[in-house]
């Protein structure tokens, strides 16, 4: 009965749950749309690059992009998002959650360029070549014949990058974004109890991480059997 | 119609391409021999500038090509490649291949694009390929479907990189022949080869280029019977 009893005391007891369920929305929500606003940084960035690198223009712009990669990739997570709370909206009112997912996204942003940067040079380069002969712009070059064959080698690193970024938002917890590793934290404090409300928490990571690589996995078959 | 006036490249320190001096007349069939390394296909490359030259001029139909002014995808509709190692999208079917650039460039409607690809991979026998990915297609058929791709956009210079240097002896021949039916059509070529044989049947103006200059030009005649230069002769004497 002593499970029962612990269950009991993490979940039901004084409506414990709503940490959990608080803890969970705010994860998923974070994680979601930070990875959204980091595919976009990302593909921003690495066309940026790419463009960079096959054309030599776009320097001063190129030079942002790398300082940007190597400010992300070169610090820590959590100092970045306190320097983004406490520096850069001190003294701006704003819901904490936002905070948390221009962070994360600005963070995976960096990770995402290198994916997809990756992807693109993983093309050989006789397919840049035959879309220029045939007079295609580089965007056009890039929509109709590179991304459609480099989004194969993208996807499975991007999805890796997503599992990252849903783990990392535990970090949030450091601004007070009562995100699910701090609901177990909040819950474990009340009932002076920490194995339950820490293997919940676990539980529930394993739960949305796993179902994100299945996810991605049945888009690799797909694109797979698209492109054979 | 094509121009190419001290034209020189250089990789790093290595000049590939050393004052390279070209004028090629419609209708003309320029083949390009040399030996490996020499730099014949970087000049082909420097006359689309898919190689961005050194030094030196190209003017394609009076356009200057390394003009600021001067829309280079726009000049390269109108001056087709051809590639060693065919470069087709492999994501794509035969028929997406060939209509791609003439439809997202707006230069014909799907339908109007679909029906003269079928036309033409007809014409070389190939309808019944339509709808199959490259990789289903032999090395020799995917190299005429190349072809077919750059003819899509109704070029008026086509260049050849190698075509035939990636096959096997027997697909050799159906590139080759399809090769020769353009140039009885009256398009303007230049091909770079190692295929002396069929240099000799099909062109009209020979190049013989050793490391990084022209050494000899004159008729098939004037260079595979009577070479003037030493080189030369050391070349085809090797090749024999």
């Amino acid at each position: 009965m002593n499970l029962l009893d612990n269950l009991y005391k993490t979940l039901i007891y004084d409506n414990r749950y709503l940490f959990f369920l608080e803890g969970i929305k705010n994860t998923i929500i974070i994680a979601f749309f930070a990875g959204i606003i980091g595919v976009i940084i990302g593909i921003i960035v690495a066309l940026i690059k790419n463009y960079h690198e096959k054309t030599n223009k776009l320097k001063t712009l190129n030079f942002l992009a790398s300082c940007y990669v190597n400010i992300i990739r070169g610090t820590p997570t959590i100092l970045q998002l306190m320097i983004i709370y406490y520096v850069i909206f001190a003294s701006v009112e704003i819901n904490i959650v936002v905070v948390g997912i221009l962070a994360f996204g600005i963070n995976s942003g960096a990770y995402v360029s290198e994916i997809i940067r990756a992807g693109i040079n993983s093309i050989d380069k006789g397919q840049i070549e035959a879309g220029s002969s045939l007079g295609l712009n580089y965007p056009k070059i890039m929509r109709y014949i590179i991304m459609p064959q480099a989004i194969k080698n993208i996807l499975p690193a991007l999805g890796n990058e997503f599992i990252t970024l849903v783990k990392e938002t535990s970090v949030g917890a450091y601004i007070g974004i009562i995100e699910l590793t701090k609901a177990s934290d909040i819950v474990a404090s009340r009932t002076y109890e920490y194995f339950f409300p820490l293997i919940i928490a676990a539980i529930i990571y394993l739960i949305i991480t796993l179902s994100l690589s299945k996810l991605i996995k049945i888009m690799e078959r797909k694109l797979n059997n698209v492109n054979s | 119609m094509l121009i190419v006036k001290n034209l020189e490249k250089s990789f790093g320190k290595t000049k590939v391409l050393k004052n390279i001096n070209l004028e090629i007349n419609e209708k003309e069939r320029i083949v390009i021999i040399g030996p490996s390394g020499c730099g014949k296909s970087t000049l082909l490359r420097c006359i689309n500038q898919i190689e961005k030259p050194t030094k030196g001029k190209v003017l394609f139909e009076g356009i200057p090509l390394d003009d600021k002014k001067t829309d280079i995808n726009k000049i390269r509709i109108k001056m087709g490649m051809v590639f060693q190692q065919f470069n087709l999208f492999p994501h794509l079917k035969v028929i997406d291949n060939i209509i791609l650039a003439p439809v997202k460039l707006k230069l014909m409607s799907k339908e109007d694009a679909i029906k003269k690809g079928k036309k033409l991979l007809n014409q070389i026998g190939l309808a019944e390929k339509i709808n199959n990915y490259p990789k289903e297609l032999s090395g020799g058929q995917q190299q005429r479907v190349a072809i077919i791709r750059a003819l899509m956009l109704d070029p008026d210079l086509l260049l050849f990189d190698e075509p035939t240097s990636a096959l096997d002896p027997e697909m050799k021949q159906e590139v080759l022949e399809l090769m020769k039916d353009l140039g009885k059509s009256g398009l303007t070529m230049i091909v770079v080869t190692h295929e002396m044989q069929f240099a000799k049947e099909f062109a009209t103006r020979v190049i013989f280029i050793d490391e990084g200059k022209i050494i000899e030009e004159g008729t098939p005649d004037d260079l595979f019977n009577h070479p003037k230069s030493l080189r030369l002769k050391e070349f085809l004497d090797n090749i024999k």
